[in-house]
């Protein structure tokens, strides 16, 4: 019985392998088939053994892999293993004996396509931020003019540089570096770390606590950001009772940490400047608040001194004031004194004054009576004048009046006929009505009677009886 | 004027342009403004100290077996400026 284990059909009768042979011939199989493969997939399940190596499964819809990434590998990885990120993993196949299955050896692995990473971060934006991680009220205001900034980055490369650089240029600082690792596996759990034990430093320990964080780091591919957007960093960034600049990659990368930081600054630069003011600016606003301040109590002083100058002025001194008082007194005392006098003095001789006018009024009053005695004198003429014009014309009115008197009328031959009520009677009619009538003559009058059946038989008794009477 | 040793720069300056304005109103009455006044320059004279005490200082946390800061050490390479 040669044994040809390649070829064990033409043996008749299977030959009796034991488990571990049969294993090992598969694994001789499996591994000399596929001893390159590239397999692209969706991460489950990955776990960081203690040992350092990774352990995950490969799956699309219909089939699960389980794989492998040794220590050293693990590594190196450029994106840390997420469940559901899609890769592209190159290795070899092998076995596992021990437990009849099959796995893939990762010796490297890749993000299929940035899409997928970029997915990724998205899903991981949304569910942060629906926690409250980035909201504008956890955003805590920058120290104006910060003692010591403490700066999460590579301690070597640019970054630290121009981070220095532009702090000496506007006002030099005391800087802590916590150095970290900006890239690759152990990245991200740096990065937390010192954002955490920044905030654990005590505030009088011998380490001085920074009272402002700088979290960056240069340019690079989205996978070489990866670890700033890795939730630990994220939220330990958010949690900072520091405040906290990121300033990560250049200003068109955005990483997850940027919305959890208080400000993100689009390079290292620019996290130096919104740091610290410019030095030189705060010296001139001091030495112009000096001088400011120095004007004002000036003016303050000199408006004082003018007042009190002015005041002074207005306000004599004591003697001059007694001075004043006293010659007033005595002024008044003097006065006083005289008072007195001058009042009878002045009463005195106003009374002689009147007493001196006196004798003057005999001759005005002579002067009047003579001044009176001279118009009564031209006043008897002009009255006697005056009565005789007023006879000459009551005599003329008389006359004129005389003329048209009905006695004058009556005198000519003219009778006025009366009724007995004395109302004079104007017409036949009147005259005929009346029973008893009078004549008026001019020497008398005589009482008459209507002649009563004359009025029957003439039409114009008024006429005849005219005729009769007159 | 204990307290201002502890003050931070930019409370001190806040204090001084307050301070400035106050006199520059001149509303104070004149004992008030001498006060004000020392207050003023005196705070100024801190904030120029704490100026001139300003120079680069770089250092890196040292860290011990465990990860934690155990001190601090010069930075190689871009200490000075």
């Amino acid at each position: 019985m040669t044994q040809l284990p390649e070829n064990p059909a033409l043996f008749e009768g299977p030959p009796a392998l034991s488990v571990s042979e049969l294993s090992r011939q598969l694994r001789q199989v499996v591994e000399q088939s596929f001893r390159q493969v590239r397999v692209r997939g969706e991460i489950s399940q990955p776990k960081l053994a203690s040992s350092g190596h990774f352990y995950l499964r490969l799956k699309d819809s219909e089939a699960v892999i389980d794989a492998v990434c040794w220590k050293k590998v693990a590594a190196a990885l450029p994106v840390r293993p997420e469940e559901g990120l899609e890769v592209i993993c190159t290795g070899r196949l092998t076995t596992y004996a021990g437990r009849s299955s099959y796995q893939i050896v990762i010796d490297s692995m890749e993000v299929a396509g940035q899409g997928a990473l970029l997915k990724l971060i998205e899903e991981r934006r949304k569910r942060l931020a629906a926690e409250g991680l980035f909201d504008e009220e956890r955003k805590k205001p920058l120290p104006f003019l910060p003692n010591v900034i403490g700066v999460v980055s590579s301690p070597t490369g640019a970054v630290i540089r121009d981070i220095l650089h532009r702090l000496a240029d506007r006002c030099p600082r005391h800087v802590l570096l916590w150095p970290v690792l900006v890239q690759g596996e152990h990245a991200a759990i740096q990065i937390a770390t010192a954002i955490r034990g920044f905030n654990a430093l005590s505030p009088h320990g011998d380490i001085p606590r920074p009272d402002l964080i700088i979290v960056a780091r240069g340019g690079g591919s989205l996978e070489d950001l990866m670890a700033f957007n890795e939730e630990s960093v994220v939220r330990a960034a958010a949690a900072s009772a520091i405040p906290l600049i990121s300033a990560i990659g250049h200003e068109t990368d955005t990483t997850l940490i940027d919305f959890a930081a208080d400000r993100r600054a689009p390079t290292p630069t620019a996290a130096a400047e919104m740091a610290v003011p410019v030095m030189v600016d705060l010296a001139a606003h001091l030495t112009d608040n000096g001088a400011r301040m120095a004007r004002a109590l000036h003016k303050t002083f000199s408006f004082s001194a003018t007042r009190i100058t002015d005041l002074s002025r207005s306000l004599s001194s004591p003697t001059t004031a007694i001075a004043t008082f006293a010659r007033r007194c005595d002024d008044a005392g003097a006065r006083l004194q005289m008072a007195l006098k001058n009042g009878m003095d002045r009463q005195r001789s106003s009374t002689h004054a009147l007493a001196l006018r006196l004798p003057d009024m005999l001759p005005r009053i002579i002067q009047a009576k003579t001044s009176l005695a001279l118009p009564a004198r031209r006043l008897d003429p002009a009255m006697t004048r005056i009565g005789e014009q007023a006879q000459q014309r009551l005599t003329l009115a008389a006359s004129l009046l005389e003329g048209y008197s009905p006695q004058h009328v009556l005198r000519r031959g003219y009778a006025m006929v009366s009724a007995t009520s004395g109302e004079i009677l104007t017409s036949a009619s009147d005259a005929a009505a009346a029973p008893r009538m009078t004549l008026t003559f001019a020497d008398g009058r005589i009482d008459v009677q209507p002649l009563k059946d004359r009025k029957r038989e003439s039409g114009k008794p008024v006429e005849s009886q005219q005729g009769i009477l007159f | 004027m204990d307290d201002m040793t502890k003050m931070t720069f930019e409370d001190a300056m806040t204090e001084l342009e307050t301070i400035v304005r106050q006199l520059e109103e001149g509303k104070s009455r004149l004992e008030d403004s001498i006060a004000l006044y020392e207050r003023g320059v005196a705070l100024r004279k801190h904030c120029e100290t704490r100026l001139r005490e300003a120079r680069l200082r770089v250092e890196k946390i040292a860290l011990g077996e465990n990860g934690q800061p155990i001190g601090t050490q010069p930075l190689d390479g871009v200490e000075e400026s």
